[in-house]
């Protein structure tokens, strides 16, 4: 018994260990470079991926409000990795900070909040995860102290999540009063689309809209991520937006089934609402993380037409696609991060000439680009290929036209930066940047993943492999 | 025999001189750049010559019947529970044919270029993009499967994409390699639904078992497929279209040419490999590919021939009125793939009935012959006057035999005379017209009498005009890297058209014999020879005739000088009301309503009340309302119209 809480709540466990650890650290005598407690750091995340692979296990805890299973333990270690990712990237930004060590304790605490919350089996449950995912994130957003867009993002945050939150929170009260239940396998039965039901679904929807940032949710998005200090900014358009696709995938399959023809078209107005106004902005855009934040709102639309699919094919393509906008999105973001950490830039036309200076660094995240512009022989490519194949077999050729005519629309911006990058110029380009050795195995797993989980079928198989039973 | 041991060497030896030369960086490989990437598509060629000659002649006939050879095949995954991707190298007629075509083109341009690109700075770069591009076309022709045609579709974009914007420090070759890049890629986004289509409805990615499936009127895909409808048009139907724009996109047929004159900005040789032979026709060969399944729907089909013929006639129009001598030849690509176009859409199906098809692909096959050749003549022209423009050159035929001879060559297997390729092959595709489709046998006709008359416009403006001005002329014809290239396409163009294609290739692999006509020949090669003769008349000497023609022509001939004013169309339609009227509104909201916000009301307002609550106050309950707006208008939506 004692046995099986320890293997279930492993990855859970594994993260609270490293936490007190940090505290430990922080509150020991003796004050460590800061460099020796990033290396520790990066260590101790790299263990706990590892350990994410062993010892998986199906199964549920505290009277059925906690579950996990193959599928879960895979989500949580991608999460994990993506962790990883953006804790090598930020080595430069946060080698100086007087507070490392509280940034890894806010997002170790958002981190183990989205593990309760994808774990979740119950509707209270997935609302304490949220919650613990998104309190400690607003404070991140604050963390460059001296900078007042930074507090700003913060502040911004924390009431925009407060207002959807009590909207949430409202949506489960409805349920909880016409089922009496909250819990997944009993909600999952009785579903029925009365006008109550439905109110209260849509209502959790637009919760859950809210952090995936779909239209018209999105509106704190651009500002926060702009405000945000760079590696949160990137935890925010990936971790956390992933972990929630998690959850929606599952709940709008396994809980409101019984509703999928109404919410099928729900997903379409969301979808088509967020992928056209992500594109528009994206495109004129010129703060680099301004356009990233929008042309991530753009992806989302794309991953919702995966969703809608309904089918084995529909989930694992959407999961699929998260590995793959995790490792695009994150090399795009590493090379931002990197040239904001250490020149202070952060627009379009900063990068003119970059090629220049840093044609390695150009490569990283021209192939980032491409990958999130869906061009082969990049992964974004077979990503965005799949969820579009998953969502036509609703044989909704319109949704599917519109997400196609966007992703002409999406390449002529992302052909933009590329072109800045390769072929402008400037009097005094960014000059060359040392990435040291961290941030460098970043865009190595990056730029690999890029290019491996699109050509070889193995990632899409083994997701694949979770759903048919 | 086994074939796949080779076969796959073909496409990949182009890609190890990309992945080589490209991992080197602008200096490792400066020297011996051009060698080592010539080197790898000279065994690539050799080895395609090989697999046609043992398809071809050894073992590619079963009962005397061309047929389709699997050389590879994987599954590469299996997508849901019915529908699985396979990839896999096919080997039939056309494939084989292209094989050859692409790589022996493509040798030449290698060989070219290492006169032509020399002392560039970016030369090793410069090879390893043709070994990318080689490759990515390679793919595409070998491709057992829709999905894999299409990732190799794109990456042949991607390629083209670097290699028309070679010289990226000149604005416009960055402009036209973003426009040739943005414009194929709208195009494709049919091509994409339209594998959606077939694929989900045909419950296959497969070749094969496609055109298996789709041309059994019994099948349960092809039924259903027939039966639903969408806006009044069959499914089956909407699926075709759809990927023919995708071949429309790739091969600039009409309205969505305008990237190819643009595209000329990319360095000459480049054009003679992307524009004359290879990535053009990629649109022709996947119509080719799926041509059983074309047949069977005659709607699409009546789409690709008027497409194909519309595209011919304005491009041939066009291309009378241009005065750079690349854009001329792009016009003229774009008119002949027109023909090929509509040759398939002619066509018929089995035997001599499929006259069309075998027809269309011997064009395909002449025309890059000549036009390869004509696009590295213009590159050794312009090479030696330092200009596109025709006004510049003129009197060149003393000082460049080669190319005068074998421009001449070319022009006159373009124009249709015999003996020369473009007779032969021009001479099928007009009676497989005749017999099928009077009108467009006329259009094709008329066509081929301006076609005859521009391209020696083109050569006596080129190479006649004036007197030779040997002084301002310092330097020869260019190397003999430049000339040779030259020599074997002309000997190509002179003998690829005695070649019996209608024993090797046909739409149901059955060999036939096709008969020549002399009767029916007449009326076309004298058109070509008016043609030859007003142009001898206008342009062989100096003269006003042709300015007084065009002033008298006065609105007619600015129409077809501005290319029918397609180009300010497409703009009018993105910079004004695509980005005037939506992008710009949007960017105006978020500056001023999202960022006004922040900068307006944040700074004043902090300054006067205490910093928490007047930064944000008004901004985020502004958020609040579109949240809950978003929330009222889905409830009124689904709760209430909806049910």
């Amino acid at each position: 018994m004692i046995k099986d809480f320890f293997i279930l709540l492993k990855q859970e466990l594994t993260v609270t260990i490293i936490l007190f650890i940090l505290l430990f650290i922080k509150i020991g005598v003796k004050e460590m470079p800061a460099r020796i407690v990033l290396n520790i750091i990066n260590a101790l995340l790299f263990l706990n991926l590892l350990a994410g692979f062993l010892f998986i296990r199906a199964g549920s805890l505290f009277g059925d409000m906690f579950q996990t299973s193959e599928l879960i333990s895979f989500e949580k270690n991608l999460l994990n990795l993506g962790t990883l990712i953006i804790s090598l990237q930020s080595y430069h930004w946060l080698k100086n900070h007087k507070h490392a060590l509280e940034f890894y304790m806010l997002m170790l605490s958002t981190l183990l909040g989205m593990f309760f919350m994808i774990s979740s089996n119950n509707l209270l449950m997935l609302y304490l995860g949220l919650e613990l995912s998104t309190i400690p994130l607003a404070a991140l957003a604050n963390f460059d102290l001296e900078k007042r867009r930074s507090s700003e993002a913060a502040f911004k945050m924390i009431i925009s999540s407060a207002f959807s939150s009590g909207l949430l929170l409202f949506g489960i009260s409805l349920v909880y009063g016409i089922h009496g239940s909250l819990n997944f396998a009993i909600l999952a039965q009785g579903y029925s689309a009365s006008p109550l039901g439905l109110f209260s679904f849509i209502l959790l929807l637009a919760g859950l809209g809210f952090k995936i940032s779909a239209v018209p949710f999105h509106l704190w998005t651009a500002d926060v991520y702009e405000g945000a200090p760079v590696p949160v900014t990137s935890y925010l358009s990936v971790i956390s937006k992933g972990a929630i696709f998690f959850v929606l995938v599952s709940l709008l399959y396994n809980v409101f089934g019984n509703i999928s023809d109404t919410w099928y078209h729900m997903v379409f107005v969301l979808s088509v609402l967020t992928m056209i106004v992500g594109n528009l902005f994206a495109l004129r855009q010129q703060n680099m993380k301004r356009f990233l934040a929008y042309s991530s709102i753009a992806q989302v639309g794309f991953i919702l037409i995966g969703i809608s699919g309904q089918s084995s094919a529909g989930s694992s393509s959407v999961i699929f696609f998260i590995l793959i906008y995790l490792f695009s999105n994150l090399g795009a973001f590493g090379i931002v991060s990197l040239v904001s950490s250490v020149t202070g830039k952060e627009d379009i036309d900063d990068f003119r000439g970059f090629y220049q200076t840093n044609p390695l660094l150009s490569w990283v995240l021209a192939i980032s680009l491409f990958s999130l512009a869906g061009i082969p022989p990049t992964a974004g490519f077979f990503g965005k290929f799949f969820l579009l194949l998953a969502g036509a077999g609703k044989g909704n050729y319109i949704w599917i036209t519109i997400a196609a005519l966007n992703m002409v629309l999406s390449l002529y911006y992302y052909l933009r930066v590329i072109r800045a990058l390769f072929m402008e110029k400037q009097e005094q380009p960014i000059p060359k940047i040392n990435a040291g050795w961290s941030p460098k195995i970043a865009m190595i797993i990056c730029v690999g993943g890029i290019i491996v989980t699109g050509l070889f079928s193995g990632g899409y198989t083994y997701i694949h492999s979770f759903f048919i039973k | 025999m086994n074939y796949s041991s080779y076969i796959a060497l073909i496409p990949l030896l182009p890609l190890a001189g990309f992945l080589m030369l490209g991992m080197g960086g602008k200096d490792r490989f400066k020297g011996s750049a051009g060698g080592i990437g010539t080197f790898l598509l000279l065994i690539s060629a050799a080895l395609a010559a090989y697999t046609a000659y043992q398809y071809f002649f050894v073992n590619g006939k079963i009962q005397d019947v061309y047929q389709p050879v699997t050389a590879l095949k994987f599954t590469w995954l299996s997508f849901s529970e019915n529908l699985s991707i396979d990839m896999g190298i096919v080997l039939d007629p056309i494939s084989v044919m292209m094989l050859v075509v692409v790589t022996f083109v493509s040798l030449m341009v290698h060989i070219f270029s290492l006169g032509y690109m020399k002392g560039e700075e970016r030369f090793s770069t410069y090879y390893s993009f043709l070994g990318l591009f080689t490759f990515s076309m390679l793919g595409l022709v070998i491709a057992s499967n829709i999905f894999q045609i299409y990732i190799f579709w794109e990456l042949v974009g991607v390629s083209s994409y670097l290699l028309i914007g070679f010289y990226y420090k000149r604005p416009a070759a960055v402009a036209a390699a973003k426009k040739a890049f943005i414009v194929t890629r709208f195009a494709d986004l049919g091509f994409l639904i339209g594998i959606l289509v077939l694929g989900l409805n045909g419950g296959s990615l497969d070749f094969n078992t496609l055109v298996e499936r789709l041309t059994d009127p019994q099948s349960p895909q092809l039924v259903d497929m027939t039966a639903t409808s969408f806006l009044g048009i069959s499914v089956i139907t909407w699926a075709l279209t759809l990927v023919f724009i995708g071949g429309a996109g790739k091969s600039a047929m009409f309205p969505l040419h305008v990237w190819l004159p643009d595209a000329m900005e990319g360095p000459t040789p480049v054009s003679a490999l992307i524009h004359a032979a290879t990535m053009v026709v990629a649109g022709v060969y996947l119509v080719a590919r799926l041509f059983p399944i074309f047949y069977f729907n005659h709607l699409a089909l009546q789409i690709v021939t008027w497409v194909g013929a519309l595209s011919a006639v304005i491009a041939a129009i066009i291309a009378c009125t241009q005065t750079d001598i690349k854009r001329v030849l792009a016009y003229s690509t774009m008119s002949q793939i027109g023909y090929m176009m509509f040759a398939l859409g002619v066509s018929g199906y089995g035997g001599e009935a499929g006259l069309g098809y075998t027809a269309s692909m011997f064009h395909l096959f002449t025309h890059a012959f000549f036009k390869s050749l004509l696009f590295l003549g213009a590159g050794a022209v312009i090479h030696l006057v330092h200009s596109n423009e025709i006004k510049d050159m003129g009197g060149l035929q003393k000082l460049m035999p080669v190319t005068h001879f074998t421009f001449l060559i070319a022009c006159l297997a373009i124009a249709g005379i015999p003996p020369f390729a473009g007779f032969f092959s021009k001479e099928e595709i007009l009676l497989a017209a005749s017999l099928h489709h009077p009108i467009i046998y006329y259009i094709a006709l008329v066509t081929s009498g301006i076609t005859a008359f521009y391209m020696f416009r083109l050569y006596f403006s080129i190479f006649w005009h004036k007197k030779t001005d040997k002084e301002k002329q310092p330097h020869g014809e260019g190397t003999v890297s430049m000339k040779i290239p030259l020599i074997l396409l002309g000997a190509g163009t002179l003998l690829a058209g005695f070649i019996p294609f209608s024993s090797l290739v046909t739409t149901d692999g059955i060999p036939y014999h096709s008969e020549f006509h002399l009767s029916f020949s007449l009326l076309p090669v004298a058109l070509g020879i008016i043609g030859i003769a007003t142009a001898y008349i206008l342009y062989f000497r100096q003269n006003d005739r042709p300015q007084r023609i065009s002033s008298t022509l006065g609105g007619l001939y600015q129409l077809a000088y501005k290319k029918f004013y397609i180009d300010e169309i497409y703009l009018f339609i993105t910079k004004k009301i695509i980005f005037n009227l939506v992008g710009k509104p949007a960017a105006w909201f978020d500056r001023h309503i999202v960022d006004g916000c922040i900068n307006g009301i944040a700074t004043v307002t902090a300054s006067i009340s205490s910093a928490i609550k007047g930064i944000q106050s008004g901004k985020v309950q502004q958020y609040a309302l579109y949240f809950f707006g978003g929330i009222l208008t889905l409830a009124i939506l689904f709760i209430y119209l909806w049910t």
